[in-house]
């Protein structure tokens, strides 16, 4: 899974409101050799058949795919949440699915994603928080921080919805605070394939 | 280095936790996926103010209290009636044809929790007219939760959606037939019990469960790690009759399982397969 240009082995990103154009901004400025495996939580309704997969395609040169349950996480792909399952990394580095209840009234919840990654990647973890009109993903990017990984936001300002990296931003655990515009690029300085 | 091994001393202690359990109560989750049992065995170790798993293994062997807790802790599975409706509008377009050409039906919902699908499947049987001929067997290992599954009790806050479920899954009628409210909470009619069989069953240690038509295992098994999840598509396989139908949850797979050639996918998103006739 080791990228050779970096100690870093996956991205995880959470995203809530305004989340699919933020995503996508993202994911556009990707350079075509960024080969760390991204996985995404997308706040999403729990009972739409995902459309997330299909959105997300001609985005970025990851495959991207919805999440399986026991799949070994691999360079080069994007894996999103499921609509009404829990995303998580087991601790064999493959990703699991859950059906437990809802966490911040989310179902898949990003700290439930942020914390199990933070678990089994450690401190060669890269946790984000996007856009989004909640507190989800706070607890976990604090996690992956207290376990040596590195801890993006986005700004206020170019955030659509700001309560959700404003409360990442107030667990005083965030690494770069970067304008959405600037994040894409930050990846790829960090993945020199 | 230290992050690492943080890690790995609390896995080595959860896998401790696990065995004193098995080696005590004779409960087996040693080989359920560690994410899961991790996250609920946090959840009860930070209520308990305790500040790590070894101490909670220390107070499971002295205190069958708190193991009885923990047991609940890590069987209870959320679920509700006509999850996916989708899935049981395919099941009443595929399944049923098949069911109707025997005189008599077994189904079997292995880890039935609080029981909201096999009522479903009830239901969707008792609007095909076929209730009365179809023996229904809900298992589950944990017997509390089969106490519940028995009583058929559920509150009124999530009966809403159950409703809301049930109409999109096209059922016959108003969804109020089959239960009798009470202040905040509904009672599942008496007559939807009748052809149900509440036993327990542990799929992780249990084994074959004889002559099925139809079992229905969904969501269950991603709480299984691959080992444990493939002894049990083994059973299942066993369990069923030639050209009987197994139903997973809409993420799950026969596909790296070792049986995955002996089933015939009936329907890809629905994860409906059929046990092929021939061995």
């Amino acid at each position: 899974m080791n990228c050779n240009g970096t100690h870093y082995r996956a991205v995880v990103i959470g995203a809530s409101a305004g989340g699919l154009a933020a995503v996508e901004t993202v994911l556009k400025e990707l350079k075509t050799s960024f080969c760390l495996p991204i996985l995404l939580v997308q706040h999403i309704s729990p009972h739409t058949q995902s459309y997330l997969a299909t959105h997300f395609e001609d985005k970025c040169a990851l495959k991207v795919k919805e999440a399986d349950d026991k799949e070994p996480i691999k360079r080069g792909y994007f894996y999103i949440a499921p609509p009404n399952y829990h995303l998580l990394v087991e601790y064999d580095g493959c990703v699991a699915l859950s059906i437990d209840p809802p966490v911040n009234f989310s179902r898949p919840s990003i700290d439930v994603l942020f914390e199990s990654a933070a678990d089994y990647f450690g401190k060669e973890l890269i946790g984000i928080v996007l856009t989004g009109a909640n507190s989800d993903g706070a607890l976990g990017l604090k996690k992956i921080k207290e376990r040596g990984g590195l801890t993006v936001v986005q700004t206020i300002e170019t955030s659509e919805a700001p309560a959700m990296p404003a409360a990442a931003i107030q667990t005083a655990c965030v690494d770069h605070i970067l304008p959405l515009e600037e994040i894409g690029e930050f990846l790829n300085e960090i993945c020199e394939c | 280095m230290f992050e690492e091994n943080k890690t790995e001393n609390e896995y080595l202690e959860i896998q401790l936790l696990l065995e004193a359990i098995y080696r005590k109560y004779g409960y087996d989750f040693r080989e359920y996926s560690v994410a899961h049992t991790r996250r609920r065995l946090e959840y009860r170790r930070a209520r308990e103010g305790m500040t790590n798993y070894s101490s909670m293994q220390h107070k499971v062997i002295h205190e069958p209290a708190f193991f009885e807790q923990l047991l609940l802790d890590l069987s209870i599975n959320v679920t509700e009636m006509f999850r996916d409706p989708w899935f049981y509008q395919k099941v009443r377009e595929l399944v049923f044809p098949h069911l109707q050409t025997y005189p008599f039906v077994k189904v079997w919902h292995a880890g039935c929790s609080a029981g909201q699908e096999v009522y479903s499947m009830a239901i969707m049987l008792e609007e095909a007219l076929m209730r009365e001929r179809t023996q229904l067997y809900a298992t589950d290992f944990n017997e509390a939760i089969l106490e519940k599954a028995k009583n058929g009790i559920y509150p009124m806050d999530v009966v809403r959606q159950y409703t809301t479920n049930y109409q999109a899954a096209n059922g016959a009628t108003s969804f109020s037939d089959y239960y009798t409210a009470d202040y905040d909470s509904v009672i599942i009619k008496s007559q939807l019990k009748e052809k149900i069989l509440f036993s327990p069953h542990n799929l992780a240690t249990d084994g074959v469960f004889g002559e099925m038509h139809l079992i229905f295992c969904r969501n269950v098994l991603i709480y299984f790690n691959r080992e444990l999840q493939n002894r049990v598509f083994n059973l299942f396989y066993e369990s069923l009759v030639p050209g009987g139908f197994l139903c997973l949850g809409s993420k799950e797979s026969l596909r790296f399982s070792d049986v995955a050639s002996k089933f015939e996918l009936v329907s890809e998103r629905e994860k409906i397969y059929r046990k092929k006739r021939e061995g």
